[in-house]
C-alpha cells in the first residue's frame, strides 16, 4: 500500500498476570479501509482495542494516529487525535435528547450558555452526509436499539472522529439492522473515514470488511483481503484447528410434550402459540429484549401465566414450579449461567445437584455421596474440564460452566430440554460441543425448545422455528424453508396476522 | 504490584490467618500499652494471668465467652445468607425481659426441669420475633435491614427501660431500676460451685456444634448459602428465598435472644439495663473473626472474652485505661479481615 496509514500500531504487548493478552501486535490502517478485527472471546480484540483508545497502558509497543504518537493511557488524547469508539454496550443516557447525549462533554463546563442551534446543525448536516437518519429531539430511550447505535456513531462523528472503532456492533441488532449498519459503514469509508470493527462473527466480517485481521491467543495469526479469503479459511485460523459444528439430520417427530396455546404472562407475553415434540427442536428466534426471558422463565417454572392454557404430555398444567417441572423431566439452561445457572463459590457438586437436591436428599440431610458422583459423572460424561466435583465452580471457563448446567440436566434424560441462549460468549469450540449435546438428547427422543438470538444456531439446530417480537411469537416455519433474509423480516415482525406465510404450505 | 485471586484457599493459610492477625493486633496494641506508659510484655503476661492465671479469672473468661459465642453464631448464620442482622443487642434484650416477664409468673411453681427450657423457649422466641420485623420488611418492602435491626436496637433497650422502671419494676431493689428476679428454680445449673460459671457454656458449644452440621450437611444450609451467595441463581434452582430467609432469621434472632435468657438464667437472675457490655454488637466482631465458621466462632469468642477479662485485671494492676481491651479486639477485627483477604489473594508484582 502507497497510501500512508492512518493508524499504526507497533509491537502491541500487554500483560495481565501470567495471560500475555496482547503480543507484539501490529497492525495498519489505511484511510477509507474497513478492517475486521477477527477472534475467539479471550482472543485479545478487546485489549487492542482498549489500549488504542487509551483505555489501559500497554507493556510495550506505540500507537500512532496519521504519524503522531499518541501517549498512552489517555482517552482525551486518542478522542483528540479524531479516534471514535462505539461500544458493545452504550453509553447514552435514556431520559436525555439525541442532541443532548451527542453533545455531552463537548462543551466546557465554564461556558454559561450551550450553542445548541450550531451543535444541531453541524450533527444534522453529519447525519446527512452519511444517510445516519435520526430526530435530535427524540428521547434516547424511545429509540429502538439499533437507533441508539446510530446515536453512538454519530456521538463519535461529532467528536471530528476519523478513526471508527466498533465493538462487537451487531450483537445487539437484527439481521435487517445490521445490513444497514454495514451499509452506513460503506458510505462513511468512501467518505474517507477508516473504521475498525471488532467481531467473532464470520458472515459479517465477510459481507462488511476489506480486510480482515486474524487474533489468536494474543497474536496476529494471519491477515487477509476479504475478497481472497473464505469462511472455512477464517474459521479455521480464529480457532487455530478444524471446527465444524455439527449438522441437524432429519427426523421424525413425535407427540405433542409442552404446548402453549393462546398464553399470556403479564403483558410481557400475550396470545402466544407453541408446540414441542418430542424428538424435536423448535427455535424461538428474536432480538434480545422481545420477551424470551419471560418465556424462559415460563417454561423454566419461574414465571406462572396468567391467561390461556400450558400443555404438558397433554395436560394443562396451573400451578408450576421449579421442582413440579423438573420432576416432570424438563432440563433447564438459563440464559445467563453466570447469574442463574450456576453459583461460582460454590462446588461443582453442589451446583450439581442444588435445583435436584430432593433427589439427593433424605430427612433434610444432604446425600454428599450420592452427589459428588452424581457430579463425577457428568465431568466425565459432558467432558467438563478443569475441576473436581469439589473445586469452586468459578474455576471453570464458560464453555466447561454450560456442559456442567446441560450435564445436570440431560445426565438423567429430560424429556424436555429449555435451552435459552445455551452459546452465548461461547466460543467456536465449546459452540461445537454444546450443539452436539443438544442434538444427541434430540436424536434420543427429547424435546428442545431452543431460544436463541444466533440466526446461525437456529437455522443449524432447529426443525421449526418461531421468530419472538414484543412479546408475540410468530406461527412456526419449517426450517427447511427459512433463509436468513425471511427469519429477519420475522424477526422485525413481519408476518401475516392470519397466522400463515402466504408461501409456507 | 496488583493483586490476584488465589484459585485455592490453601487450608494451612486459612487456619494461620487468624492467628496471625490477633499476633499482628497485640503487636499493634503493644505501642498504645507502651504509649500509657507501661512495660508492654508485663502488660501482655498480666493479660494471660488475668484471664487463665486464676480461678476466678479462668471461670469468668468462659463465663463472658458464653453469650459472645451466642450472639457471635446468631450473626454468623444470618451474614452466611446475606442477612445483615446487626439487631443481635436488641434480641438479646428483648430475650432477657421476656424470660424476666415469664419465669417467675406465667411459669410459677414449675418444676426446673420444665421450666428452664420453657424460659429458655421464651427467651429464643423473643429474639426471633425482634428479627422478623426487619426482615418482613426487607422481603414486603425492600427495606434495607441493616437500617432497622440496628435501630431497633435502641427501642428495645428504651422498651426494657420501660419496663424495668414500670410493670416489671423489682419491688424489693430498693428503688433500682432492675426487674423482678427470675426466682432461685430459673437459675442454671454452676458448672463449678462459687463461680459465675454455669452450663450456659455447654449449651452454647453444643449449639455452635450442631448449627455447624446444619450449615455443612443439611438441605436447609445449602439452600440458605446460594440464597446468600447468589439469590437469582437460587431462585432458578427452585430454593424458596422467602421461606429459607426467614427460616435463617429465626435461628438467627433466636440464637441472640437465646443469649439474653442465659445471661438472665445463669448470671445476674434479673435483668437492668447494664446486662450486656455490648454482646450484641461484639458478637459481629466475633463472627467475622471466625469467618463466619461455627466452629470458628468458639474459638473466636473465647479470645475476645480472654482480652476482655485478661486486659481489666492488667489495667488495674498497671493503672492504665482498660479501654486497651476494646481496642486489642477492635484491632484484631481489621487485621483479621486484612489476614482473611490475603487467603483469597496473592501479590504479585
Amino acid at each position: 500500500m502507497t497510501t500512508h496509514p492512518v493508524l499504526r500500531l507497533t509491537g502491541i504487548t500487554k500483560r495481565f498476570g501470567t495471560t500475555l493478552a496482547n503480543d507484539a501486535i501490529s497492525i495498519n490502517l489505511a484511510p477509507g479501509e474497513v478492517l475486521a478485527l477477527l477472534g475467539e472471546n479471550g482472543a485479545g480484540k478487546t485489549t487492542l482495542m482498549s489500549i488504542l483508545f487509551g483505555h489501559y497502558t500497554p507493556d510495550a509497543g506505540t500507537v500512532e494516529v496519521a504519524g503522531v504518537q499518541l501517549p498512552p493511557g489517555k482517552p482525551r488524547a486518542a478522542i483528540r487525535a479524531g479516534v471514535g469508539m462505539v461500544h458493545q454496550h452504550f453509553s447514552l443516557a435514556a431520559n436525555l435528547t439525541v442532541l443532548d447525549n451527542v453533545m455531552t462533554g463537548t462543551e466546557s463546563l465554564w461556558r454559561l450558555k450551550s450553542s445548541t442551534g450550531a451543535a444541531r446543525a453541524k450533527l444534522l448536516s453529519i447525519a446527512e452526509r452519511f444517510g445516519l437518519k435520526v430526530n435530535p429531539d427524540a428521547r434516547v430511550g424511545d429509540l429502538s436499539v439499533g437507533e441508539q447505535q446510530r446515536v453512538e456513531i454519530l456521538k463519535a462523528l461529532y467528536n471530528d472522529a476519523k478513526i471508527l472503532i466498533l465493538d462487537e456492533p451487531t450483537a445487539v441488532l437484527t439481521n435487517l439492522e445490521a445490513e444497514t449498519l454495514f451499509a452506513t459503514l460503506r458510505v462513511m469509508a468512501q467518505s474517507g473515514l477508516s473504521l475498525i470493527f471488532i467481531s467473532h462473527k464470520l458472515n459479517e466480517v465477510m459481507a462488511a470488511a476489506d480486510r480482515v485481521v486474524v487474533l489468536r491467543g494474543g497474536k496476529v495469526v494471519a491477515e487477509r483481503m476479504a475478497s481472497a479469503t473464505s469462511k472455512a479459511e477464517l474459521a479455521e485460523l480464529m480457532v487455530g484447528r478444524r471446527v465444524a459444528r455439527p449438522v441437524r439430520e432429519a427426523a421424525v417427530p413425535g407427540t405433542v410434550l409442552l404446548e402453549a396455546i393462546d398464553l399470556d404472562v403479564g403483558r410481557r407475553l400475550s396470545g402466544i402459540n407453541f408446540a414441542v415434540h418430542a424428538g424435536e427442536t423448535l427455535g424461538i428466534i428474536g432480538v434480545s429484549g422481545n420477551g424470551q426471558t419471560t418465556l424462559g422463565h415460563l417454561v423454566s417454572g419461574l414465571a406462572r401465566h396468567t391467561g390461556g392454557e400450558l400443555r404438558l404430555f397433554g395436560q394443562p398444567i396451573n400451578h408450576t414450579s421449579v421442582r413440579s417441572l423438573i420432576e416432570a423431566g424438563i432440563g433447564r439452561v438459563p440464559e445467563d449461567r453466570n447469574e442463574e445457572g450456576a453459583i461460582g463459590e460454590m462446588a461443582i457438586w453442589e451446583n450439581a445437584v442444588l435445583e435436584r437436591i430432593w433427589e439427593f436428599s433424605r430427612h433434610g440431610l444432604v446425600d454428599r455421596h450420592a452427589a459428588r458422583q452424581f457430579a463425577t459423572k457428568i465431568i466425565d460424561g459432558f467432558d467438563v474440564r478443569g475441576g473436581t466435583p469439589d473445586s469452586r465452580t468459578r474455576l471453570l471457563s464458560g464453555g466447561n460452566m454450560q456442559k456442567l448446567i446441560l450435564g445436570r440436566n440431560l445426565q438423567n434424560r429430560s424429556r424436555i430440554l429449555v435451552a435459552a441462549q445455551p452459546t452465548r460468549g461461547l466460543d467456536e469450540g465449546a459452540i461445537a460441543a454444546v450443539h452436539t449435546r443438544i442434538l444427541e438428547a434430540r436424536r434420543a427422543g427429547t424435546g428442545v425448545l431452543l431460544i436463541s438470538e444466533d440466526l446461525d444456531e437456529v437455522i443449524s439446530l432447529a426443525d421449526r422455528i418461531q421468530a419472538i417480537v414484543k412479546g408475540r411469537l410468530s406461527p412456526p416455519i419449517p426450517a427447511e424453508q427459512a433463509d436468513a433474509r425471511m427469519l429477519g423480516l420475522m424477526m422485525a415482525g413481519d408476518w401475516p396476522q392470519d397466522g400463515k406465510f402466504a408461501h409456507a404450505s | 504490584m496488583r493483586l490476584e485471586r488465589r484459585a485455592h484457599r490453601p487450608l494451612v493459610l486459612v487456619l494461620l490467618a487468624p492467628v496471625i492477625a490477633i499476633m499482628a493486633a497485640l503487636a499493634i496494641a503493644g505501642v498504645l500499652i507502651a504509649m500509657a506508659g507501661a512495660p508492654v510484655l508485663e502488660a501482655y503476661r498480666l493479660i494471660l494471668t488475668g484471664a487463665f492465671g486464676t480461678r476466678l479469672g479462668f471461670t469468668e473468661t468462659l463465663t463472658r465467652a458464653t453469650p459472645l459465642m451466642l450472639t457471635g453464631l446468631a450473626a454468623a448464620v444470618a451474614f452466611r445468607a446475606r442477612v445483615w442482622n446487626i439487631g443481635a443487642e436488641g434480641q438479646f434484650y428483648l430475650g432477657a425481659i421476656a424470660v424476666a416477664a415469664v419465669a417467675a409468673t406465667v411459669f410459677s411453681g414449675w418444676p426446673p426441669y420444665l421450666l428452664i427450657p420453657a424460659a429458655l423457649m421464651v427467651g429464643a422466641i423473643a429474639g426471633m420475633v425482634m428479627l422478623l420485623v426487619p426482615l418482613g420488611l426487607r422481603l414486603r418492602f425492600g427495606v434495607d435491614e441493616v437500617v432497622t435491626s440496628l435501630l431497633l436496637n435502641f427501642v428495645v433497650v428504651l422498651f426494657v427501660s420501660m419496663m424495668i422502671e414500670g410493670p416489671l419494676k423489682d419491688p424489693l431493689a430498693f428503688g433500682w431500676p432492675q426487674s423482678i428476679p427470675v426466682g432461685p428454680e430459673a437459675m442454671l445449673p454452676k458448672l463449678i460451685d462459687r463461680t459465675r460459671l454455669h452450663i450456659g457454656l455447654v449449651i452454647a458449644i453444643v449449639i455452635a456444634v450442631l448449627v455447624y452440621f446444619l450449615q455443612s450437611r443439611t438441605v436447609f444450609g445449602m439452600q440458605s448459602r446460594a440464597a446468600g451467595l447468589s439469590p437469582t441463581a437460587a431462585v432458578f434452582s427452585g430454593v424458596p428465598l422467602a421461606k429459607t430467609l426467614i427460616k435463617v432469621a429465626c435461628l438467627s434472632g433466636g440464637l441472640a435472644g437465646l443469649a439474653g435468657a442465659i445471661e438472665v438464667m445463669g448470671v445476674k437472675g434479673y435483668v437492668t439495663t447494664d446486662l450486656s457490655p455490648g454482646y450484641g454488637y461484639s458478637g459481629i466482631i466475633v463472627a467475622m473473626l471466625a469467618n463466619l465458621h461455627p466452629i470458628g466462632v468458639i474459638a473466636a469468642a473465647l479470645f475476645t472474652a480472654t482480652m476482655f477479662v485478661g486486659a481489666d485485671s492488667m489495667g488495674r494492676a498497671l493503672g492504665i485505661p482498660s479501654y486497651i481491651a476494646d481496642m486489642t479486639v477492635s484491632l484484631s477485627l481489621l487485621t483479621m479481615l486484612v489476614s482473611i483477604f490475603f487467603t483469597q489473594y496473592r501479590i504479585r508484582r
